[in-house]
């Protein structure tokens, strides 16, 4: 019972903090509500038994991509901060998203899903880590490939044109 | 209602990914689409913990979650490093001042 | 019939033919190592030889009953192809008999006569080559057991005759007069082939296909009703047959060849224009008698064309001033006499003047030949005159012979003449309208022969100087031959008196057949008639050699009363043969021939050069067409792709904003879209 109050607390905020990232026009605004966002994505992470993931939630997403978008918005602005972020075309995309919305409602409400008994939650980094190494070594060895060749891509790609 | 059960989980997640769907068609900004890909993203997360989760013990889709969390990084990295090249190429950006490739 | 085989027979022919090869390959050469000589022993020894042998035959055949009277040589076959079996073989029965007696005769004389007239000549050895090769195809015509080999002897008779024609052919008029004589016999030949053609087709029609003369008389029967297109095939095979005596007998319409055969020597004349070649016709219908009696039409034209020809060769005749054209249109004139006898039935009397004027004739011939010798060279006759007291023997034997052409009893002429005469009155084929202009014939030959014999032998003579100076009797070896003609003239007559001795009808009977009707076994009042119209000729030819004796012996009757008649139009148009040469050479050289070759040219250069310039033009439209084709349909088709690409790349092309937003909503409404369809078929299924 308690869960499951605070499991609608905590939608509740990761749903507000998502409206604010759709409705603010200002996109360090927007940021900032992302940011929300994440932290309570992580924080269901928990909920979920997922001790290790929300960490490393926090630690990338939250500490890592996120001010990387704040550092890129910060860049990328004009003299004045207040960078535009308005929607264009916004009722198409009412239309598609609420469409969308309404069925993947339908379809997860209406479809018996093969459920087992939850286990109780426990520590999960020492599983986390065996399986890296043990059933999903090669993904993991070529995930660390992925970043390396995006580390170097993204230098090359935003390097400044050389004039001289 | 109920008691907690996996479809209020996937049913969260389909609003933010409706959200971040809605985020990604509509924003004129570039940056405002990535945070829009990275809702998308952290959506489809949740729904691979909690199945994880209501899967009885098995830890694979938290497996996934990671390495989701992993390419999201490096995608950023990437989309940001293009949205930084073109700002310097257009002083803007705006995705809709860059139409060179219009047919 | 009985066939008695004599392969000896075959030497008739052949010693001449060998003589012929001997001269004709190694003549020049035996002229230069052993002269003259030689060549005139090769050439008369030839026909010496075959003479001697003809009289041997002869006198076999004498020796036979009447009956079977058929010496056969047969050398070797020659076609046996299906249903025509034809063989190289002579055949003596009474006629070829008495043709090859004049043939070798007649013809060893004149060959005789040769080797002193060409004495000096160049060309000696190529003369006796041509001539004995004439002999040989003259013996092979009369002598062939079938209409091809006597075909083939009609041939040759016309090549040697075109050789010895143009003998002296540096003169172009000479070579242009043989050519003449041979194209005017090819056009004759035609006729005669499509005779052949015509009968063996439609006897192998009736199923006895065959061109051998004994085979021919058995099954002529057969073609009695036979027609062809509505005409009895008797009379049309007999018309074409006729046709070719025409042109070797120099019978209207195809004389005109024989008085410009008077170009070549005199020898030839005598030999080919009067004893022989111009026989063939005569012998030929002889031949085929049995065919001509079963076509009354074609006998009926026969003797029409007889007669005229006489009329119309003895008015020319009359106002000639050569010495040999009056003989040649003389000879023309004769011929048409013996055509008329054939074309009245009577074969037997035909031969009989053929062999009577054969005599006379080649002695005239000869004679006037010794006369030209004698000037010079002169033919004219208005240059001559007086010649007896130089020329003694040729005139003796000139004016016997005249005598004898002219009718004269009881001379050779006479009898042959007047049995012809008595033929064309009473025999069935015959009328009376024959006989009379017959007789006005016979009225003008002894005319204008005697004109002939008065201007050349009596008188004073109009020669010049230097040719009377010259004036000299032949040498032997022309004279002899005249003496012996000229015996001839005189008693060959009497082979056939009718009535009284007929040992030559009775000789002739068996091949030719009683085809004489009023012959000896008619009514009495039949021999008055015949003994009156006898006497009549007699008559009529001596008022034309009493007119002849005033006008140009007397001089009583000038010859410019004639000349000069109603304005000398009559005598220029006689003078000049009717103009008919110059008709034909209007008409058929130059209309025919020149004109029909414009024709052709124009054919050629309109018609089928507008055909060949028409499908060129028609290459260029189809080209043009199919370049419409190639430009429009093909190269449209081709653009029409490209252009249709470009088109729908232009319509796609409208995808291609440039915004980034419309692709990503393409890329949601894709991925969306698949997971839609994916879930439809995971609940379907």
């Amino acid at each position: 019972m308690t869960i499951t109050v605070v499991f609608y607390v905590l939608a509740a905020a990761t749903v507000a903090a998502g409206l604010g990232v759709v409705l603010t026009t200002n996109v360090m605004h927007s940021a900032l509500a992302l940011m929300g966002a994440l932290l309570g994505v992580a924080s269901l992470f928990v909920l979920l038994g997922a001790d290790f993931l929300g960490v490393v939630q926090l630690l990338v997403y939250v500490g890592g991509i996120l001010v990387l978008t704040l550092f890129a918005v910060m860049l990328t602005s004009r003299v004045e901060m207040r960078v535009s972020n308005r929607a264009v075309g916004r009722l198409p995309a009412l239309v598609v998203v609420a469409a969308v919305l309404g069925v993947m409602v339908r379809a997860i409400t209406t479809t018996a899903w093969a459920m087992k008994e939850p286990a109780a939650p426990g520590p999960t980094v020492y599983a986390v880590g065996h399986a890296f190494l043990g059933t999903y070594l090669l993904p993991f060895e070529i995930a660390s490939l992925v970043l390396l060749v995006a580390l170097i891509g993204a230098v090359v790609v935003s390097r400044k044109e050389v004039r001289g | 209602m109920g008691p907690l059960g996996l479809h209020h989980f996937l049913v969260l997640g389909a609003v933010l990914f409706c959200l971040g769907l809605y985020c990604v068609l509509t924003r004129r900004n570039a940056i405002g689409i990535l945070m829009g890909i990275e809702l998308i993203l952290n959506s489809a997360n949740l729904n691979y913990v909690a199945f994880a989760r209501y899967n009885g013990g098995e830890y694979d889709g938290q497996i996934f979650a990671i390495f989701v969390i992993m390419l999201a990084a490096a995608e950023a990295a990437v989309g940001l490093a293009i949205v930084l090249g073109i700002y310097q190429g257009f002083e803007t950006i705006e995705v809709e001042a860059t139409d060179r490739l219009r047919g | 019939m009985s066939i008695t085989p004599a392969p000896y027979t075959a030497l008739i022919p052949l010693v001449p033919l060998a003589g012929a090869v001997v001269l004709g390959l190694g003549g020049s050469t035996i002229q230069k190592r052993l002269g003259e000589k030689a060549i005139g022993l090769i050439a008369c020894g030839t026909v010496a030889v075959a003479f001697a042998v003809s009289v041997v035959a002869f006198l076999h055949l004498v020796g036979m009953p009447a009956e079977q009277r058929f010496l056969l040589a047969n050398l070797f076959p020659w076609f046996d192809t299906g249903t025509l079996k034809v063989d190289i073989a002579f055949a003596v029965d009474p006629l070829s008999a008495v043709m090859i007696l004049v043939v070798t005769g007649i013809g060893g004389l004149i060959h005789l006569y040769a080797t002193g007239y060409m004495h000096g000549d160049q060309g000696f050895w190529r003369f006796f080559a041509y001539l004995n090769l004439f002999t040989f195809a003259m013996l092979t015509l009369v002598l062939g057991d079938s209409l091809l080999l006597m075909f083939v002897g009609w041939e040759g008779v016309g090549l040697c005759s075109w050789g010895l024609i143009g003998f002296w052919h540096k003169e172009m008029a000479n070579a242009r007069a043989g050519n003449k004589a041979f194209i005017v016999n090819r056009i004759g030949d035609f006729g005669f082939v499509l005779g052949i053609f015509l009968l063996f087709w439609s006897l192998d029609a009736a199923g006895h296909a065959t061109l051998t003369f004994r085979e021919l008389a058995q099954q002529a029967h057969l073609l009695e009703d036979a027609t062809f297109w509505g005409w009895p095939i008797a009379t049309l095979v007999t018309l074409f047959l006729f046709v070719g005596a025409t042109g070797k007998s120099a019978q209207i319409p195809l004389y005109v060849w024989l008085p410009d055969a008077m170009a070549g020597p005199t020898p030839v004349s005598a030999l080919i224009h009067a004893a022989t070649m111009v026989t063939a016709g005569v012998y030929m219908i002889a031949r085929t008698s049995f065919l001509f009696s079963m076509a009354p039409m074609t006998l009926a034209v026969v003797s029409t064309i007889g007669v005229a020809t006489a009329l119309m060769a003895a008015t020319i005749a009359l106002a000639q001033n050569d010495i040999k054209k009056v003989l040649a249109y003389s000879t023309v004139s004769q011929l048409g006499y013996m055509f008329l006898a054939m074309g009245v039935g009577a074969y037997a009397a035909g031969i009989f003047h053929l062999m009577t004027h054969a005599f006379f004739k080649a002695c005239l011939f000869l004679g006037s030949g010794s006369v030209i010798h004698a000037m010079g060279g002169e033919q004219d006759m208005r240059k001559m005159g007086g010649l007896r007291a130089h020329l003694p023997a040729t005139s003796t034997t000139f004016i016997v012979a005249t005598c004898a052409i002219a009718g004269l009893p009881p001379l050779a002429g006479f009898f042959s003449k007047d049995e012809i005469l008595w033929q064309a009155f009473s025999s069935e084929h015959g009328s009376p309208v024959l006989w009379a202009v017959g007789l006005v014939v016979a009225g003008l030959t002894a005319f204008y022969m005697f004109r002939q014999v008065f201007m050349v032998f009596f008188g004073e003579c109009r020669a010049d100087e230097h040719t009377k100076h010259h004036l000299h009797e032949s040498p032997a070896s022309m004279t002899v031959p005249l003496w012996i003609l000229m015996a001839g003239s005189v008693v060959a007559g009497l082979l056939w008196i009718p009535n009284v001795f007929t040992p030559f009808a009775q000789w002739l009977e068996p091949v030719l057949g009683g085809h004489h009707a009023g012959g000896h076994g008619e009514a009495h009042h039949a021999l008055g008639l015949e003994l009156g119209l006898m006497a009549l000729s007699v008559v009529v030819a001596l008022a034309g050699i009493s007119v002849a004796y005033l006008m140009y012996y007397r001089g009583a009757i000038k010859p410019d009363t004639f000349s000069e008649l109603a304005g000398g139009a009559p005598y220029r148009v006689v003078l000049n043969k009717y103009y008919v040469d110059e008709f034909y050479e209007l008409v058929f050289v130059r209309g025919l021939g020149i004109g029909g070759a414009r024709v052709l040219a124009w054919f050629d250069a309109t018609i089928i050069d507008g055909i060949v310039n028409g499908a060129a033009t028609l290459g260029r439209g189809v080209s043009w067409a199919i370049g419409l084709f190639d430009g429009g349909v093909v190269d449209g088709a081709v653009n029409g792709v490209g252009d249709g690409a470009w088109a729908v790349g232009r319509q796609l092309r409208r995808l291609q904003t440039g915004a980034i937003t419309a692709y990503l909503y393409v890329i949601a409404f894709g991925v969306l879209g698949g997971v839609f369809l994916y879930w439809s078929i995971a609940v379907a299924s």
